[in-house]
């Protein structure tokens, strides 16, 4: 456990050792904010208008909800970026080697590594949420819609991020990495859209589908399906990185 | 006496080429073994896997008795090792660097300072240690690699070429650090550098084709490195019958003018006798040197027989 925070501590202090993890910090805030703010705008036009609706949605399904939906694509964007580094840049440096011949198991260094990119990737959710909560100066929020918003967004970010760390843990080429997590996940996200076709509806599909199961959470929903759904996810591409990371010492 | 590293029929495939075939051996306290062999020989791999960073096809290996497969963690507490490209961080300074590796290897909170002290100490680290890795020249890097590797006071320590992009002044002070370490450590050092093996090492194992093809101390090398052979010269040009009726002397064999070769029994070194007829029948003698098989030539010797 020692060893695993030692490893988390060290990635996470890394990050931000080189610009890569504050610019995108700074860009993700920058976009978002405009975002935010877009949003902010429109409610302020529409609000008379709203008034006089019965039931009609509020400040957090207006400016929330978008705000989340929107920040779950950029991340999507961006956790490739953040994780494509994580192991494969060790393998290309020749570092691992100092990792495996220390007594650590590889369990350690995995989840190691993993917590330290997703303590990164926490914080990016955090600044996030602080967007909604400067509408609290001036309006009124409601708290179960924003929890199930951030809920939403921090078992993607961790479903992201386990994605990120198995493609860096097989491949010896950062920029293949970021490829081939975003090529995963641009496809578990769209594999939705192809069901809405002919409506002809495949439950598999729709099922394995990100974006239905993120969505399904951000209206407020939050069932275990969804939930379990996030979990099996990040811990399925986990112990892959394991058994990947493994085999590299059985075979080269 | 226990053995730090027992390694028994060691192999090693890469799909079907065997990098590393049936290699076998042992190190004790206080030995320093060096590892020879031609790029290519399997020198590197076999390293790899007594570190545990490379499975090895089959084979046992224990270190400090534990097995590295069984109970690898116990196992590698007692290894320190420097890969032939050193493992550093390039945006950490050496401080920082130093201390996470503490961190790893399990020391305790309240002595890595100490630790870490004296490991800059040995490697002349001291005054770089607030520089960043990737800003310190291949030297001083590699001397990061080598504190890394003896940081925690391992019971053995593996260097896979440890002077490589070195200067002299650096190598000697390596090699010095090598021997002091081999005194209570054991010590498994690859190169393909003889001298340094002859220099720095208490025993000496030849690699070739992933087989060991020579497992001898030094001691029992430098006898298969007297040849019985004398070097000559003198002022005057000696009278080849007398010489040769000095009791074991075999055969003479003239190098140049005044200066030959006397080849003798192993058993009956005549150099006394020589270097006296010779002041005696006032030849003037101007040199008198044994001459030695260098390590080049047994190593040259050793793999071109097994080549063949």
């Amino acid at each position: 456990m020692n060893m695993i925070l030692t490893i988390a501590s060290r990635e996470f202090k890394t990050l931000f050792l080189s610009p890569l993890a504050w610019t995108v910090v700074a860009i993700l805030q920058c976009i978002l904010a405009y975002l935010f703010l877009t949003q902010v705008e429109t409610f302020n036009l529409i609000q008379p208008k709203l008034a006089s609706i019965e039931g009609a949605p509020g400040l957090t399904d207006i400016v929330v909800t978008p705000l989340y939906g929107n920040a779950a694509i950029i991340l999507l964007l961006v956790t490739p970026l953040l994780t494509m580094r994580l192991i494969c840049e060790e393998r290309r440096n020749k570092t691992l080697s100092l990792l495996l011949s220390a007594p650590i198991s590889i369990i350690d260094i995995i989840i190691g590594k993993y917590l330290g990119i997703l303590c990164l990737s926490l914080l990016m959710v955090c600044l996030i949420t602080l967007m909604p909560l400067s509408l609290m100066i001036g309006g009124e929020l409601d708290f179960g819609k924003l929890f199930a918003n951030l809920l939403a967004l921090l078992l993607l970010v961790t479903a992201f991020t386990a994605t990120g760390l198995f493609m860096s843990t097989i491949t010896d080429h950062p920029i293949i990495a970021a490829m081939g997590t975003f090529g995963i996940l641009l496809l578990l996200w769209i594999l939705d859209w192809a069901t809405g076709m002919k409506d002809q509806r495949s439950e598999l599909f729709e099922y394995l589908s990100i974006l239905r199961h993120f969505q399904n959470l951000q209206s407020g929903l939050i069932s275990s399906v969804d939930i379990s759904y996030f979990l099996l996810f990040t811990a399925t591409f986990i112990l892959l990185s394991i058994s990947s990371l493994e085999n590299d010492r059985l075979q080269k | 006496m226990a053995k730090l590293i027992e390694a028994e029929h060691l192999y090693r495939y890469y799909g079907r080429y065997c990098a590393v075939n049936d290699v076998s051996f042992t190190l004790a306290k206080g030995e320093v073994l060096g590892f020879l062999g031609p790029n290519g020989a399997g020198k590197t791999t076999t390293m790899q896997m007594l570190c545990g960073n490379l499975a090895p096809s089959s084979g046992q290996i224990k270190i400090n008795g534990f097995d590295l497969l069984d109970q690898p963690k116990l196992a590698k507490r007692n290894l320190g090792y420097l890969p032939d490209i050193p493992p550093l961080y390039k945006d950490l300074s050496v401080q920082e660097f130093l201390h996470y590796c503490a961190q790893l290897h399990g020391i305790a909170n309240n002595s890595i300072v100490h630790a870490i002290n004296i490991a800059k100490e040995r490697c002349g680290l001291t005054n770089v240690s607030h520089r960043l890795i990737a800003n310190l020249s291949k030297g001083f890097q590699q001397r990061v690699g080598i504190a890394q590797a003896i940081l925690h006071n391992p019971e053995v320590i593996i260097l896979d070429e440890p002077t490589v992009g070195l200067d002299p002044i650096q190598i000697r002070e390596i090699r010095n650090l090598i021997s002091e370490l081999g005194q209570d450590h054991g010590v498994i050092l690859s190169t393909h550098i003889l001298t340094e093996v002859q220099e720095s090492c208490s025993h000496v194992q030849i690699i070739h084709q992933g087989r060991l093809i020579l497992s001898e101390s030094i001691a029992g090398l430098n006898q298969t490195i007297n040849t019985g052979c004398l070097q000559v010269t003198t002022r005057l040009t000696p009278d080849a019958s007398v010489l040769l009726a000095i009791p074991g002397v075999s055969s003479l064999e003239t190098m140049a003018e005044n200066k030959i070769r006397i080849h003798h029994h192993l058993t009956n070194d005549p150099a006394k006798t020589i270097a006296e007829t010779i002041i005696a029948a006032g030849w003037e003698l101007l040199e008198l040197t044994p001459v030695k098989k260098s390590m080049e030539d047994i190593f040259i010797a050793l793999t071109r027989s097994s080549d063949s």
